[in-house]
């Protein structure tokens, strides 16, 4: 019962790439990408977690009281903000895309050759 | 490739990936017993050391500050890789007010827009400030300052947007942003430490002037994260309006 | 004897069937609100993990800033229809 964390961090992104195998719309394979990304999330967080542990804030605790592990949430929280701009570049890709070839399905973009 | 043998292939190399990623989980350590002794370390010192209560705060931008700056360069140069992907061919010059419709912006939403605006620009500033203090931080504080200016658009229109947060104020703010954060570091260098060292005097713990350099890098963040989330907007919109631009002349 | 609690347990198994939900909904507008409240609860998810930082940017990034993007480039990639 204790590795559902990552059980659930594996199946978000095993999901999140089943939407972008499968998808029809470049927008809508844009959100399953950024499902993968919330995967690897739950994975740093779950393994920066200690039992017992408050957050990692001593301005009404203590110092020295045991706390969760810092390092991860700090990589995760930049990681979140870039994550949404780069999702913001590939959005502006699919519109162009839409505006120099009329589609937005994966599919169809295939066989417009030249 | 055709939609059944795609699928088919991704079910095997999905299968594949689960196989390998439960065989991994099942070898990493109970969940909330993993002893890792950077973390604990750090904990352990930052009150003493940078006399800052966010430890969070102080791994971003003084222990790991050079990760930040990554981070950064990359924002910045994915705002201005949106900047190219949306450019115009046609040079016209905007007409803010092409293709409105005859709906206009009722007024309660109009009120509440503009009541609660300065609420989120002052929600943004005291997170962006009180970085090192209490959880938030220039990421977190700039995201919320960017939310405010796409209150403006939604509550008002895109004339009301265009005049108050266009691109001369935009461009210089990011700007401003990212060079201030590399000036900080350099300014490490100048006082004979290494870059991005934080040589500035510590305060005492739980005060906004405390930490060092850390408030300094906050606001430098918030700033420029700030205005990127704000031209990555007014790129979108332009291109709404230009095609309503358009459409409305014959 | 697991020390995950029952509060994480539940907010897990949430945040699970929210990806599901996320992918299953084809259609981009639906999904860019489906995809909102995925942010808040993996904002949930993360405060439950003690890591208030991490909530406080998914809370802003993924209930605002991303639905209004997807929105936004709905609208231009609309057809016809602005």
């Amino acid at each position: 019962m204790s590795v559902l964390p990552y059980f659930v961090a594996a199946w978000l992104v095993l999901v999140g790439l089943y939407g972008i195998a499968t998808s029809r719309n470049l927008i809508h394979l844009i959100a399953c990408l950024s499902v993968v990304q919330s995967g690897t999330y739950v994975v740093l967080l779950a393994i920066g977690f200690r039992v017992g542990g408050t957050a990692p804030v001593f301005s009404d605790v203590a110092p020295g009281t045991p706390t969760v592990d810092p390092i991860v949430a700090a990589l995760t929280l930049t990681d979140v903000v870039v994550g949404a701009t780069v999702t913001a570049l590939l959005l502006a890709i699919a519109v162009q895309t839409h505006k120099r070839t009329g589609t937005l399905d994966p599919d169809e973009l295939r066989e417009l050759a030249g | 490739m055709r939609h059944r043998a795609r699928l088919a292939l991704f079910s095997a190399g999905a299968l594949a990936l689960a196989v390998l990623l439960g065989w991994g989980v099942l070898g990493l350590p109970r969940f909330g017993h993993t002893h890792d002794t950077v973390g604990d370390v750090i904990t352990a010192a930052v009150t003493g050391e940078r006399h800052v209560s966010e430890t969070v705060g102080a791994i971003t931008f003084d222990y790991r500050g050079i990760d930040t700056m990554g981070e950064e360069l990359i924002l910045f140069v994915a705002v201005a890789a949106v900047a190219i992907v949306l450019r115009d061919e046609h040079e016209e010059p905007l007409d803010e007010g092409a293709g409105r419709t005859s709906l206009q912006t009722s007024e309660t939403i109009r009120f509440i827009g503009l009541a609660l605006l300065p609420c989120v620009v002052l929600l943004g500033l005291y997170i962006v400030s009180h970085g090192h203090v209490s959880p938030g931080g220039g990421f977190q504080g700039g995201v919320i300052l960017a939310s405010g200016a796409l209150l403006l658009f939604l509550a008002g229109d895109f004339r009301t947007f265009h005049r108050t947060v266009s691109e001369p104020v935009g461009d210089p703010a990011e700007a401003v942003g990212m060079g201030g954060y590399l000036v900080i570091g350099l300014a490490g260098l100048a006082f004979g430490a290494a870059f991005l060292d934080n040589v500035l005097p510590f305060g005492s713990s739980g005060d906004i002037a405390s930490g060092g350099v850390i408030p300094l890098l906050n606001l430098t963040v918030g700033l420029e994260v700030g205005a990127g989330i704000v031209l990555i907007t007014i790129e979108y919109l332009e291109t709404i309006v230009r095609v309503r631009q358009r459409e409305v002349v014959p | 004897m697991s020390d995950i609690t029952a509060l994480q347990a539940l907010v897990l198994v949430l945040v699970a069937a929210g990806g599901t939900a996320v992918v299953l909904e084809r259609d981009p507008l639906h999904q860019s609100m489906v995809a909102g409240g995925f942010g808040i609860l993996l904002a949930v998810l993360f405060l439950v993990f003690n890591a208030p930082d991490v909530a406080l940017s998914e809370i802003v990034v993924g209930a605002v800033i991303l639905p209004s993007l997807v929105l936004v480039a709905l609208t231009r990639t609309g057809k016809g229809k602005t």
